[in-house]
């Protein structure tokens, strides 16, 4: 990990208001995104990886509200700039070129009465006032070209396409201006899991020949272990454990990464009973004071309702648990 | 499938016959194409599923497979084009049973816990009308009784925290667990599950699995459990069936099946599923059958099916039969079926033994 | 969502207008003679066609009754024939609605096919026709001519929805329980459609107003019954508008509209409880979210911004 950081997130809170009082979906996350990294994020429902992607890319909608912290971004050429300071026009100008965005529907980001291919020519002349309208359709070609697209179907509308060519389509458009950044929002929960492995198969391709970074937020830890670099595993908002795939698979250090990672099945390895996490994730709108896992936590103790553990460097990850403060007599290095 | 072998019944020793099966069931839905002309889809071809009593039959396959019509063949919402559903061995025909009795027997536990629970009731009262209609709770006492000890079977304890909640105060594996004691309510020897798991939250699929578990296993019901995820259905499951394009290609014991497919879209489906133990476990990566990036196309129209067997075109073995005609079946000894050309025209080594899938990390254009 | 809705402040001011208006349609003639101290029908020889004012809050027509009394009796003409036409017609289109809907098939086709009937049919000028026909019928017939040309639209949109219930994953597993087809109708579909009968009843309700207004107007229905219709046709046809007597028409006119806009606020509070995108609440508190924000860091001093705003 020697590639120079890309994107510093710092003490961002995300909160949505409403007239009974805010919620927290986001709070106080920091991680830094290397150069060609590609960092996952893991939640379930309600864990607030989507607000997280929302607030990187400065897309929220109202109620929500970027409360506190910074993103600081490193361009390859200039100064560092903090996104959250950004007013909307200077960041309506770093979209697609710097960072583009890849949803969960290609139905809903497409436009259903455009031809594919004049979607394409549209984002590329926007940024490139240069290009001429046979350039723009060449470029837009290549394009869909290396996400395993033949260029003729390029006059056709999205409802012609199948469901894996739209999503394709959606990530060869967030490609189209060489983006520093890509943060996908579960890209692949809509199409079936051959698609899926074809479709992050080519996006590892592609990183790997254009070099950018992405953040991929999922539901699915497995399918992250295989994919991404590193992992954030978030909580009620909250990051609780950040590694190495490798490390966060083989050795989880939060309780809760440990019961995600056993609430899926083994395809290959020998089975046994595994229990999932009983209990339901706790209400945004009426916090603990302490850590939020701990009601639905299989090693909670009494140190875990005093305060919310800290994100604490133990080996080779991040984890905010009490079992790893030093403090703690519960605590075992080596839980 | 009388023909199928049926592998050592799991518990008790009655279920040699099977209680609910499909025999030869096609169904093709007319529709109308966007050039206005009526167009047949061929949605299930030529199916056959058995479901035994204390076992469980996965159904996988992709969307659009056909596997949520043969769900919903069984479930009764349309009969068969051809041939027919068996209850205890009696055809299930119009006429044959009547629905009020064929769902005495089989339930149907759906997809989406939120919309199959009616907002507007409580707990009790959705629980208690299902006992009340069958006749199995008269009183209020009874009634009230009854529906406790469904929350207790389906693990929603303590009941009585239950009873007067609405819906929308529980959460999505509450809910699901209030469905399946609904179906419970009926005293079912069937349930039919349509991915009762994949609206769920990661976290709490698994308890509601071993739900189903421990109903197969203590209460001796079959079940069909219908999923796209196949590392769920080995965890749950007994026997996996694979279904492409409207017709079952493979099937038998799960670990059979998983661990040596006999066909080759059982072998992209496995190498295709996430299983981070295979990709993390270093140095395991070899050249699989498939190479994750190649364009392996999609899916075929389900209104204009490839002749043969329907996944010739993106087979990579795809011989002059595939595409004249279906095989017939080939059996192995240990249960396991399969629908290929290769094992008929002995060139099944092209298949086996299996090499280690290749991780997605080590794709490499 | 009943509870949400009732929450809303123009679900409740719009439900109080019609609250009002009903309490004044029952308690009319003894509002107009105890509180008001004219009958409506009583003539002030005294004071033919004043202005407001002289004892006459609002004045009195050519005819020397007093306004106000006569608004406050009109209520009674004009928002009873509203009311039973609503009730007609809201419970015609549900009877022709819902169960079309749910059985479907045959019967379906047979009943929307009637209904489609009636929706085509020019209802104002039928109404008109037939009215005119039984002309000086009593209130009661007008409302119920009212109800017939107002059911068809309701009865439409209720077996859409019924349709849609009818196919969810909820009433098709309570049929697989073995739940009974009265029951599935009664218990299972019909309490979703409470909020879209109850707004379809307000909408039905003002229209009836409405389409009495202009009955009687156009001079049909019983002439010795006061409603507000019958005060504008009156001050028309005294030419009120040419000699500038607004206090005639204006009142009635005002009541009128005053339930119109009574069913817009019901209205509209549904529409955001059923559609929350449209709630205007989360736009406004962000903007004061921003405001204070900014307002804090003006305060506070640019070095200090950076940490003030950390610790919100």
């Amino acid at each position: 990990m020697t590639d120079p950081a890309l994107l510093q997130v710092d003490g961002l809170s995300v909160d949505y208001l409403t007239p009974q009082g805010s919620a927290r979906a986001c709070s106080d996350i920091s991680f830094t995104l290397r150069r060609g990294e590609i960092l996952g994020v893991a939640g379930e429902s309600g864990s607030g990886k989507s607000t997280l992607i929302t607030a990187l890319t400065r897309l929220q909608r109202p109620p929500a509200v970027t409360s506190a912290g910074r993103i600081v971004y490193h361009p390859a050429d200039g100064e560092p700039v903090d996104l959250v300071a950004q007013s909307e026009r200077a960041l309506r100008r770093r979209r697609w070129r710097q960072l583009a965005i890849v949803m969960q529907s290609a139905m809903d980001c497409l436009n259903p009465v455009m031809r594919l291919g004049a979607q394409f020519t549209d984002v590329l002349r926007t940024h490139d006032p240069s290009l001429d309208r046979a350039a723009a359709w060449q470029r837009a070609g290549e394009l869909v070209r290396m996400v395993g697209i033949a260029p003729d179907r390029l006059p056709a509308y999205p409802h012609e396409l199948s469901g894996g060519m739209r999503q394709r389509s959606l990530i060869a458009l967030a490609l189209a201006c060489d983006p520093d950044l890509v943060v996908m929002d579960e890209p692949t929960t809509a199409v079936d899991v051959v698609m899926q492995r074809q479709i992050l198969a080519q996006v590892l391709r592609l990183r790997e020949r254009f070099g950018f970074a992405v953040v991929f937020v999922t539901h699915d830890l497995s399918l992250l272990l295989e994919l991404a670099d590193r992992i954030a595993i978030m909580y009620a908002g909250r990051i609780v454990e950040i590694g190495s795939s490798a490390d966060l698979y083989h050795r989880p250090k939060h309780p809760y990464t440990k019961g995600l990672r056993d609430s899926f099945p083994p395809l290959h390895a020998p089975l046994r009973e595994l229990s999932g996490i009983p209990g339901s994730p706790p209400d945004l709108r009426d916090p603990l004071p302490g850590c939020a896992f701990g009601p639905r936590c299989p090693r909670a103790h009494a140190a875990c309702e005093q305060a919310v553990p800290p994100l604490r460097t133990v080996e080779a990850q991040d984890v905010a648990c009490v079992l790893y403060d030093p403090q703690n007599p519960e605590a075992t290095a080596h839980a | 499938m009388p023909d199928t072998p049926v592998p050592a019944p799991r518990g008790t020793s009655d279920s040699v016959a099977p209680v609910l099966e499909a025999v030869g069931v096609s169904k093709h839905f007319e529709v109308r194409n966007r050039g206005g002309n009526n167009a047949v889809v061929r949605a299930v071809e030529n199916a056959g599923i058995a479901l035994h009593r204390g076992r469980i039959v996965a159904l996988v396959g992709e969307s659009g497979s056909g596997k949520t019509t043969v769900a919903r063949i069984l479930g009764r919402f349309y009969a068969p084009t051809e041939g027919e559903i068996r209850l205890h061995g009696r055809p299930v025909a119009a006429g044959g049973i009547a629905r009020r009795d064929y769902f005495r027997k089989v339930q149907l536990i759906f997809q989406d816990p939120f919309g199959s629970l009616n907002s507007l009731h409580r707990v009790r009262y959705t629980l208690g009308r299902a006992l009340k209609l069958h006749g199995h709770a008269r009183s209020r006492r009874e009634v009230e009784d009854g529906v406790i000890d469904l929350l207790r079977r389906v693990n929603l304890t303590p009941p009585e925290q239950y009873l007067d909640k609405f819906p929308h105060e529980l959460s999505g594996g509450q809910r699901q667990r209030v469905v399946i004691a609904r179906a419970l309510a009926v005293r079912p020897e069937v349930l039919l599950g349509d991915e009762p798991i994949s609206m769920l939250d990661v976290s709490i699929r698994l308890d509601v699995l071993n739900l189903l578990a421990k109903l197969r296993d203590e209460e001796g019901l079959a079940l069909l459990y219908i999923t796209h995820d196949i590392a769920s259905a080995r965890y749950l499951c007994d026997e996996i069936d694979v279904m492409y394009a409207g017709q079952l290609v493979e099937g038998g014991p799960k670990e059979a099946v998983i661990q040596s497919p006999k066909h080759p879209y059982t072998r992209l489906l496995l190498d295709s599923s996430p299983d981070p133990g295979r990709s993390l476990a270093a140095g395991s990566a070899s050249e699989g059958l498939f190479t994750a990036t190649g364009e392996l196309g999609e899916p075929p129209d389900p209104a204009d099916p490839p002749t043969g067997c329907r996944f010739h075109p993106r087979c990579p073995f795809a011989m002059d039969e595939c595409r004249e005609s279906f095989p017939e079946r080939t059996e192995f000894p240990d249960g396991q079926w399969v629908h290929c050309w290769l094992h008929q025209k002995g060139r099944a080594h092209l298949l086996a033994p299996a090499p280690p899938a290749q991780s997605l990390k080590e794709t490499r254009p | 969502m009943l509870n949400g809705i009732l929450r809303k402040w123009n679900v409740r001011i719009g439900l109080g207008i019609f609250a009002l208006a009903l309490l004044v349609a029952f308690l009319g003639p003894w509002v107009a003679q105890s509180l008001i101290g004219w009958s409506g029908h009583q003539v002030d020889y005294h004071a033919i066609g004043r202005p407001p004012g002289h004892g006459h809050l609002l004045g009195t027509n050519t005819a020397g009754n007093d306004v106000l009394a006569q608004t406050v009796l009109g209520a009674r003409g004009s928002v009873f024939v509203g009311l039973v036409s609503a009730v007609l017609a809201t419970v015609l289109a549900a009877a022709v609605g819902v169960p079309s809907g749910f059985v479907g098939g045959r019967y379906d086709r047979v009943m929307t096919a009637f209904t489609n009937v009636f929706l085509t049919l020019p209802s104002f000028a039928l109404t008109l026709i037939v009215a005119g026909y039984v002309q000086g019928a009593p209130w009661l017939m007008i409302a119920l001519i009212i109800a017939v040309f107002e059911w068809p639209g309701g009865a439409r949109y209720l077996r859409s929805q019924t349709l849609s219930l009818r196919g969810r994953d909820f009433t098709v597993a309570m049929r697989m329980v073995g739940e009974t087809r009265l029951r599935l109708v009664f218990f299972e579909v019909m309490p979703h459609l409470t909020g879209i009968i109850s707004a379809m009843f307000l909408r039905a309700m003002v229209a009836g107003i409405f389409a009495e207004a202009g009955l009687a107007f156009l001079g049909i229905g019983s002439t010795d019954t006061i409603s507000w219709g019958t005060m504008i046709a009156d001050a028309h046809s005294q030419s009120a508008i040419l000699n500038g007597q607004w206090w005639w028409f204006v009142p009635p006119g005002l009541c009128i509209a005053v339930l119109g806009m009574a069913t817009a606020l019901v209205n509209f509070g549904i529409d955001e409880i059923t559609n929350p995108r449209l709630s205007a609440a989360g736009r406004r508190l962000v903007k004061k979210f921003h405001a204070a924000r900014a307002a804090g860091r003006r305060a506070a001093g640019p070095a200090a911004a950076e940490t003030a705003g950390r610790s919100t």
